[in-house]
């Protein structure tokens, strides 16, 4: 039977079963939003929860597709289940995508019982935003972990991934200045892990050097969290020199994590951002009706002129608050 | 070349005139009649040098061109079994030919054994088979490879196949040094645009000087490179991103043999090119010209090359088989024609006239023989082959050279910038962030999009339809050539002595981590030994590694 | 379901052939008619691409032909998709003779798409093939 036809609840008992076709679909649902994605966050909430959320991000063409297969590779070795969410930016033109991230992880998910999953960012108003925290916790249900999110490092996006991910690694290139891109781009703020990949080349050393001195003028300014020092892990991902120092990277930072109350206060903050991003967007409809529909008749009366768009807006709003729903 | 700051324009040209004219002078003619139809006599060369033969060789290789020796007419071939290649061959050179060219099927080609399920239904399919030293000696079975020469299109895997190509002819009595030849064996393409590489650019690349040391060592009359732009064509980019590209690929190889302790005229000489001919006629010319003064310019000015052969751009020519079309296929033998006559103007030493119906399958005996008879037509009937680059000194023939040159040159210069000094470099860092890649696909789909647009008129395809009477003849390859390639593998796998397959197998493995063993020796053990081309290359792969393209559209 | 859901298509070669232009021009050409390729590019097996398409819950899976495995490997990716009861097109495009035509979509192709065939046409037919099968 087609998995087109099953009902979230049922598809959610077959991906938890370890059914792959059921688990994508699924993950197809979360990322349309609307009642079944609701339905599926309301399943999954209740069953996931342990795993591990690591970001990845960094500028396009540091090598974060080859570096995420052999991450992926050398947790699966261990034993472990991991899986990727590889987000790419969708056309703004016509809204379509080309998703290339597989073709560099391939090889792994033909081995081991690893899950591979390509989303496009789409564009759609905080849509990314919800379909990450829920695509995330249906891998966690589903027995995934780590759950790896990477993301090319521009704007919105990585912010976004930032906020859904207990670890952050940011990647990037020797030379040409790449570390102060980062700086400048804000990614140090978000990184609890540090790769230069390609170190291969020439200028991997003054790359290290470039964020150490960074973090030590960071460090000065406060800016460091609670005397965690980000590690800084180099890397040649096409041949693997290194995957395993990150991996042992991001365990070291989980374990740091576990320490206190970091992890809970994290994962407090990401429920808190969830909601605040839902809030906007179950307003934002309410807001859509209430332009279209106009129950108060402000609206008309602000188009006609005999209202300043100001008064009605304040007059629409104290309808929508005090709205019966 | 004389010191001439002192004399005139007119006085330079009157040398170099003086100059072509004795070396001309002292060239071998054909026997032909160097005239018109009509019969009005005509010179070998007419307006100003620097003439053909001499630097920047601009106009031509050679002083006298085809009136001393048309170009060839390299027909490439290879089908089935190694048997059934081998009896085109010895017909081949029956009929007086001296040269051989084998096309390998796709498993050879990518380093894979017919056995292997990777394999399935393209055994013997676009050319011949050959999994062990056993299918190289039934290929050239009974022929004198001392007395022959033979081109090899093979990349990933040359190393294998040259050194079975060595143990068949040795142990047929030719020594390595009297065998001439050419192999492919331009791994940078493959990474740009043909796809067919084992492993990463850097090891693959070590195998490459590899092969041009051991060459230059022991084989003298070999060419151990042909650097190829056709496939960056087919892939779709520009005519001056094929020039630029192939040229670049070139730069970065004598630079990496230099590196490898060669000397420049050593080897230089030896290298040579393979272009696409496509439909626009005069930017064909114009990159064929172009390449050969930009090719003579830097091996002389950056590299430092001394010997006149180091700097000559000598190169091959195939049709475009992009431009071919399944509609109307007659059409292309007129594609064909044109693209032969830009050619044959443009100073190719060889050309391969694709067949009119190649755009749907591998050509039939009669669709091959049209287009070798096309290029007959251009080099007897035409009279094009009178005049050393006849289009020379035309204004817009001209101006195109330029204009080719000059976006080489901004390729060139992107390529030393991204390399930091080091075309080399360069073009390693061009491949690993699918700077080619992106630059072919970005040019394929602007096409696609003309086309499709109708504001490019493909004739027959979006204009001009009436008239296609559908596909006929087209040759079909049976499946039995895969079954008899199979049973011949293992019963070679039967006979062979495993232990010294295995022993000379983690040879090559350990030899693999020393950058600087050359590695050619233990290839042409492990092929004597029978140990088939997929556990060769398997062997490397331990130390190597593999190579998967990131996906650049 | 409606007409304004995203369709997720694989694209990919099967076997060892290395033309991938045509695939690289089909890949951009559904792009701009608004699609989400998964693109998996050169050297695929039906296995790997059944992978994907689970995983990434395609809509259709795209092989491009140009080696004259045709006949042989795209009837195997057909069976494949059954085999994994995954229930979604499989389209052909390429180098594939008239004569081939019928014969492969009498093993189950859903559609084939020759050499030359104009933008309109690439994306038109993976979208209806596509809502035939929703």
């Amino acid at each position: 039977m087609s998995r087109r036809d099953l009902s979230p609840a049922a598809l959610f008992e077959l991906a938890v079963g370890g059914e792959r076709r059921s688990l994508g679909r699924l993950l197809t649902l979360v990322e349309r939003g609307g009642p079944d994605a609701d339905t599926i966050t309301e399943l999954s909430y209740r069953a996931g929860g342990a795993g591990h959320v690591v970001g990845i991000t960094g500028a396009p063409g540091a090598g974060k597709s080859t570096l995420v297969g052999q991450l992926v590779r050398t947790i699966a070795e261990a034993g472990k289940r991991p899986a990727v969410l590889a987000v790419d930016p969708s056309s703004p033109l016509s809204g379509g995508a080309i998703l290339g991230d597989r073709v560099r992880m391939d090889d792994v998910v033909a081995d081991h019982d690893a899950f591979i999953r390509s989303m496009a960012t789409r564009g759609h108003q905080g849509g990314l935003a919800l379909a990450i925290p829920g695509a995330v916790r249906v891998l966690d249900a589903a027995g995934y972990d780590p759950v790896i999110i990477e993301t090319v490092g521009v704007g919105q996006v990585e912010v976004d991934v930032a906020a859904a991910a207990d670890t952050t690694v940011v990647v990037v290139n020797p030379g040409w200045g790449d570390a102060v891109q980062a700086n400048k781009a804000g990614l140090l703020e978000v990184a609890d892990i540090f790769v230069v990949n390609k170190a291969d080349r020439p200028g991997a050393g003054d790359a290290r050097r470039d964020l150490e001195l960074m973090l030590d003028l960071s460090h000065v300014s406060g800016q460091e969290d609670e005397g965690f020092r980000p590690e800084i892990v180099l890397t040649t991902a096409t041949d693997g020199t290194g995957a395993a120092e990150v991996v042992a990277a991001i365990d070291a930072h989980r374990a740091h994590l576990g320490t206190g109350d970091r992890l809970a206060a994290r994962r407090r903050a990401q429920v808190r951002e969830e909601i605040r991003v839902r809030l906007e967007q179950l307003l934002g409809h309410r807001i859509d009706e209430a332009v279209a529909d106009d129950p108060t008749g402000d609206i008309a009366r602000a188009t006609a002129g005999d209202l300043s768009p100001a008064a009605a807006a304040t007059a629409a709003l104290t309808d929508l608050l005090s709205g019966e729903s | 070349m004389t010191d001439d700051r002192a004399s005139t324009e007119s006085d330079r040209t009157g040398v170099a005139r003086d100059e072509w004219q004795a070396a001309y002078d002292a060239a071998e003619l054909r026997d032909v009649p160097f005239e018109t139809m009509s019969g009005v006599p005509v010179e070998p060369v007419y307006g100003d040098g620097p003439y053909p033969g001499q630097y920047p060789f601009t106009r031509g290789v050679y002083p006298s061109m085809y009136r001393s020796r048309l170009w060839t007419m390299r027909m490439f071939a290879g089908f089935g079994t190694a048997e059934d290649t081998n009896a085109r061959f010895k017909e081949l050179l029956r009929n007086g030919g001296t040269g051989l060219s084998t096309a390998f099927d796709m498993p050879t080609l990518m380093g894979r054994d017919s056995n292997s399920e990777w394999s399935t239904g393209e055994v013997g399919r676009a050319g011949v088979a050959v999994d062990t030293l056993a299918d190289m000696e039934d290929l050239f079975a009974d022929i004198d490879l001392g007395g022959v020469s033979t081109s090899m299109t093979i990349n990933g895997p040359a190393p294998m196949l040259l050194a079975m190509y060595i143990a068949t002819a040795e142990k047929g009595g030719t020594a390595r040094a009297d065998l001439a030849g050419t192999i492919q064996n331009d791994i940078f393409k493959e990474y740009q645009a043909q796809k067919e590489y084992i492993y990463p650019p850097r090891p693959s690349v070590r195998l490459v000087t590899d092969m041009m040391s051991f060459t230059s060592a022991e084989m003298p009359r070999w060419h151990p490179v042909s650097i190829s732009g056709y496939h960056i064509r087919e892939a779709g980019s520009t005519a001056a991103h094929e020039l630029a590209f192939t040229l670049a690929n070139g730069f970065a190889y004598v630079e990496a043999a230099v590196a490898a302790g060669l000397d420049i005229d050593d080897f230089a000489p030896r290298l040579s090119f393979f272009f696409n001919s496509h439909s626009d006629f005069f930017e064909e010319i114009g990159k064929f010209r172009a390449a050969r003064r930009i090719w003579a310019r830097w091996m002389k000015e950056r590299y430092g090359a001394t010997s006149e052969r180091s700097m000559l751009c000598r190169f091959h020519t195939q049709t475009a088989g992009v431009s071919l079309t399944a509609q109307q296929p007659e059409v292309n033998i007129a594609r064909v024609a044109i693209q032969a006559l830009a050619g044959a103007l443009g100073g190719t030493q060889s050309l391969h006239t694709d067949s009119y119906d190649e755009a749907l399958a591998l050509p039939t005996d009669k669709a091959a023989r049209i287009a070798l008879r096309t290029q007959q037509v251009v080099a007897h009937e035409t009279g094009v082959a009178n005049v050393a680059d006849p289009l020379g000194g035309a204004p817009y023939v001209e101006w195109m050279t330029d204009e080719m040159e000059r976006q080489a040159e901004e390729v060139f210069a992107h390529l030393d910038e991204l390399g930091d000094g080091s075309i080399l470099e360069g073009v390693y860092a061009g491949i690993d962030n699918g700077y080619f890649v992106g630059e072919i696909a970005d040019a394929a789909y602007r096409f696609e999009r003309e086309v499709h647009a109708g504001r490019r008129i493909i004739v027959g395809v979006n204009d001009f339809t009436d008239g296609d009477d559908g596909q006929q003849n087209l040759l079909r390859i049976d499946a039995e050539t895969e079954e008899y390639q199979l049973k011949r593998l293992a019963a070679v796998m039967q006979d062979r002595d495993s232990d010294a397959v295995a022993r000379v197998l983690s040879r090559i493995t350990t030899e693999a981590e020393d950058a600087t063993i050359n590695l050619m020796p233990a290839f042409i053990d492990a092929v004597q030994a029978y140990a088939t081309e997929e556990e060769i290359c398997q062997a490397l792969v331990p130390v190597f590694g593999t190579y998967v393209e990131k996906a650049i559209i | 379901m409606g007409d304004d859901v995203t369709v997720r298509i694989i694209l990919a070669k099967l076997g060892l052939d290395g033309h991938d232009r045509g695939l690289k021009v089909v890949a951009r050409i559904l792009r701009d008619a608004g699609m989400e390729v998964i693109y998996l590019g050169l050297r695929q097996t039906t296995d790997s691409i059944i992978a994907a398409a689970e995983q990434e819950d395609a809509d259709a899976i795209g092989l491009s032909m140009h080696n004259a495995g045709h006949m042989t490997l795209a009837p195997k990716m057909v069976e494949a998709v059954r085999a994994a009861q995954l229930d979604i097109p499989v389209v052909v495009g390429g180098i594939v003779p008239d004569d081939d035509l019928q014969p492969l979509l009498d093993a189950g192709v859903a559609a084939v798409l020759g050499p030359g065939s104009p933008a309109e046409d690439v994306a038109r037919t993976v979208r209806d093939v596509v809502s035939a099968n929703r």
